[in-house]
């Protein structure tokens, strides 16, 4: 307490000081707190809740509470115990009625095909049986519901339908991030790999990957000497150039992507041209849009700007000094380049790659309109599922995967490279 | 302060997508008159002309509600999303009784009392003038189409395909194939047309051996497949000479065929017959109107209306006397219907309850295969 007590004495005229400090700064943060509220409501809390949707699905949970309340005890063999038959046949009957049922035979159906009808063709027979043993004055107990059930369809005399309404319950599950990885419900009930035939996100988070690494490569190649010569020109014509690589950066990526497609389609102005010079027939004209190639140009062509303009920036603060001494100490033009020019761009490189890289792993608007079927990426299915199945919860896990990717990627480029070692200029 | 802002700026936002969110119909704001509106949804192009033409304008003149057209590419996911968010801006919607079967299960679709149904022309009653299984809980029928293959005779100039098989027998047919994206109709076709009967078709596609099948069968053809999505580019591909056949709802080609005179050719061999119907979208703040819509959609006269701009088949007995002649180019309307018995010498009629259990399950099970 004494030893304590001492230095306190000394803080008394520490405390306004700190206040007075205070006021400055947060005036300071004041003037970034409306973009703070904007990321937050506008991105991290929608993107937050979005990610939640990944491994927390209530709707089951919360549409047949006694029925998972019934099913808590059951070992998964044979039958569950009368209680649980009469616990769905009241919610069965009641959410019928009431005309939601097949919002929670949809989600069950998507644990188990086959639910869906099980359940709606099960549930409407129920409301008959309901009535009609209401009306004969009979008791609806669970060993009546156990009979009634069974004879309108046999699969309830199994385990698999209860294990499915069990696992479609799980108001906190991992079953949409093992879809996610093509792993489906196998007889058991337990997880599998789906055969190789019905597997489809995986080899798409591949695909993703690799076009997304060759279009950043393409880019590269295409962008690097373009931004040399910009760096190196004199001002005016680099003006001139540089505003050659801006225009299409303001232009709209949706008019960008229809213009390949006047460009690139079948009866379009490339093939045209090559029909007109006779470099191919009428009949063999070239596929260059609707599958991988188009999404390769277009996607190439709408990312270039984003590695022209670091490496633009980096190249502008290296001397021509340096090369020009490399090349008077005896150097050739290609050693100068490779041994002292390229790595005082590497930052550049770096910064452009990672960039385009990120923004090419997302990508969605430029496949859906030019990748035709084959050229569909990991976004285009991420949005299938957002507007047309609105299996959210599976969505968010791919989502998610996409992003825990991109994370990885990024940590494994600061050890390999280092984030410091970006440079945009 | 700063939990303040972000309120502030959090009300602003909501009510910006509230803003964002008003249906472009509904009264007009302080007008005079109260413009009354409704917004219909359906296929677009000609088949929507058609509906206009046929009984969206006798409904206006005779009740003054004014009817929106929009469009989508059929399904009940915009449907559900409205709904489920609770800004319902549709009224009424196009569909297929599939569709209408799962939204009224799904309560996104308002049941609709079969005594609105308007008794025909000379009074038949409506439980015997309409075909069957027309009417569901919530959906009216208002027609049968198809979904037949068609190709381009100034292209094919070669033998005729005369037979299913035909469409996927790229040896003695070659060049590119039309097809909608999605496994309505093209699932059956692709197992009748590898050698299954037609009443076996959904025992077959039932089973896991028989999805392997049918993907199989359309593996054989994948890759030179032309995917499109909305009904009006079908009749367009054939036009340009991009597939050298495509599957096409029947009312698109027999419209390009009397209108644009295009040299296409029908192939009724196998066709898909299913039935269209009008739902009304649960919630909407214009039910009332909506109601009327389809009760108005529902007469003989309405359904005429449409089949003497478009060669869908109606839903009802005394509708089919109504129709004669091709409003504008005075074409014999019932040699293109595919309810004509020339035309059915090879159909099949969808099962519209095996689709409403596996509708959802099918088109995951298509995408996958289609980004494989």
């Amino acid at each position: 307490m004494t030893s304590q007590g001492s230095p306190s004495v000394s803080q008394p005229p520490a405390r306004p000081l700190w206040r007075r400090a205070l006021g400055p700064r947060l005036r300071a943060a004041g003037l970034a707190l409306p973009l703070v509220a904007f990321v937050t409501v506008t991105f991290l809390g929608p993107m937050l809740s979005l990610l939640t949707k990944s491994f927390h699905d209530p709707e089951v949970a919360d549409a047949l509470p006694e029925t998972m309340a019934a099913l808590r005890d059951w070992d998964g063999q044979g039958t569950p115990p009368d209680a649980a038959f009469a616990a769905v046949a009241r919610e069965f009957v009641a959410a019928r009625t009431e005309r939601n049922l097949g919002r929670t035979a949809n989600r069950v159906n998507r644990v188990a095909s086959g639910m869906r009808s099980t359940i709606m063709g099960s549930s409407r027979e129920m409301v008959d049986a309901a009535a009609a043993a209401e009306a004969a004055g009979e008791a609806t107990d669970g060993a009546f519901w156990r009979e009634t059930m069974i004879a309108i369809d046999s699969r309830w005399g199994g385990p698999e339908p209860w294990r499915a309404l069990e696992a479609a319950g799980q108001r906190f599950t991992a079953r949409h991030y093992l879809k996610a990885l093509d792993f489906e419900r196998g007889p058991d009930g337990g997880y599998v790999r789906a055969p190789e035939v019905w597997r489809i996100y995986v080899p798409l988070f591949w695909r993703t990957f690799l076009v997304s690494l060759g279009v950043t490569l393409l880019c590269l190649v295409i962008g690097y000497p373009v931004a040399h010569m910009i760096a190196n020109s004199p001002p005016k014509r680099a003006n001139a150039l540089l505003l050659l690589v801006l225009l299409p950066f303001w232009t709209s990526l949706l008019v960008r992507t229809t213009s390949w497609i006047v460009l690139l389609q079948n009866q379009g102005i490339v093939n045209d041209f090559l029909v007109a010079v006779g470099l191919i027939g009428d009949d063999g004209r070239i596929a260059m849009i609707y599958n991988m190639t188009g999404t390769f140009v277009a996607m190439t062509h709408v990312l270039l700007p984003f590695l022209v303009l670091p490496l633009y920036s980096v190249m502008r603060a290296i001397p021509p000094a340096y090369m020009n001494a490399a090349v008077s100490l005896g150097a050739t033009p290609f050693q100068a380049l490779r041994r002292v020019y390229w790595p005082q761009t590497l930052p550049g490189v770096g910064a452009g790659c990672l960039l385009t890289f990120i923004l090419a792993i997302g990508y969605y608007i430029t496949p859906a309109l030019v990748g035709g079927q084959s050229g569909q990426l990991i976004s285009n299915m991420i949005a299938y599922h957002v507007q047309t199945s609105l299996n959210w919860g599976l969505a968010a896990a791919l989502a998610a995967l996409l992003l825990g990717g991109v994370t990885l990627l990024y940590v494994v480029y600061d050890r390999l490279v280092g984030i410091d070692r970006i440079g945009l200029g | 302060m700063r939990s303040s802002g972000a309120v502030v700026l959090g009300v602003v936002l909501v009510a910006g997508c509230r803003l964002a969110a008003e249906p472009p119909s509904g009264s007009a704001p302080g007008g005079d008159v109260e413009e009354r509106s409704i917004t219909a949804v359906s296929y677009g192009g000609s088949y929507a002309r058609a509906c206009v033409k046929g009984y969206h304008e006798p409904f206006t003149a005779e009740t003054g509600v004014r009817v929106h057209v929009a469009d989508f590419m059929g399904g009940l996911a915009q449907v559900r999303a409205q709904v489920e968010a609770g800004a319902v801006h549709w009224d009424v919607v196009d569909l297929n009784v599939a569709e209408t079967v799962n939204g009224c299960d799904e309560g996104v679709l308002e049941l609709i009392d079969p005594a609105i149904l308007p008794p025909g022309p000379n009074g038949e009653l409506p439980e015997d003038d309409f075909l069957p299984e027309m009417n569901t809980e919530c959906g009216v029928g208002t027609l049968l189409f198809s979904t037949i293959y068609a190709y381009n005779r100034d292209v094919l100039t070669g033998p005729a395909p005369t037979r299913l098989a035909d469409f996927f027998d790229l040896e003695r047919f070659p060049g590119r194939r039309g097809l909608r994206r999605s496994p309505e109709a093209i699932l059956e076709m692709a197992l009748m047309a590898d050698g299954v009967p037609k009443e076996r078709v959904y025992d077959v596609l039932s089973t896991p051996e028989g999805l392997e099948r049918v993907f199989g069968k359309l593996d054989t053809i994948k890759d030179q497949v032309v995917w499109w999505d909305t009904s009006a580019q079908a009749p367009q591909l054939l036009a340009d000479g991009e597939v050298v056949m495509t599957t096409a709802a029947n009312g698109r080609i027999f419209n390009a065929q009397v209108l644009e005179k295009q040299p296409f050719v029908i192939v009724w061999d196998g066709q898909v017959l299913n039935r269209g119907q009008l739902a009304i979208v649960a919630g909407t703040p214009r039910l009332d109107d909506a109601i009327r819509f389809v009760r108005h959609a529902a007469r003989a006269e309405s359904m005429a209306g449409v089949g003497r701009y478009i060669a869908y088949s109606p839903a009802r007995y005394s509708a089919e006397k109504l129709i004669d002649r091709h409003f504008e180019t005075g074409t014999e309307m019932w040699p293109h219907m595919p309810t004509n018995p020339a035309n059915m010498k090879n159909y099949l009629m969808t099962d519209w309850q095996w689709w409403a259990d596996h509708g959802d399950e099918m088109l995951e099970r298509f995408t996958a295969w289609l980004a494989r």
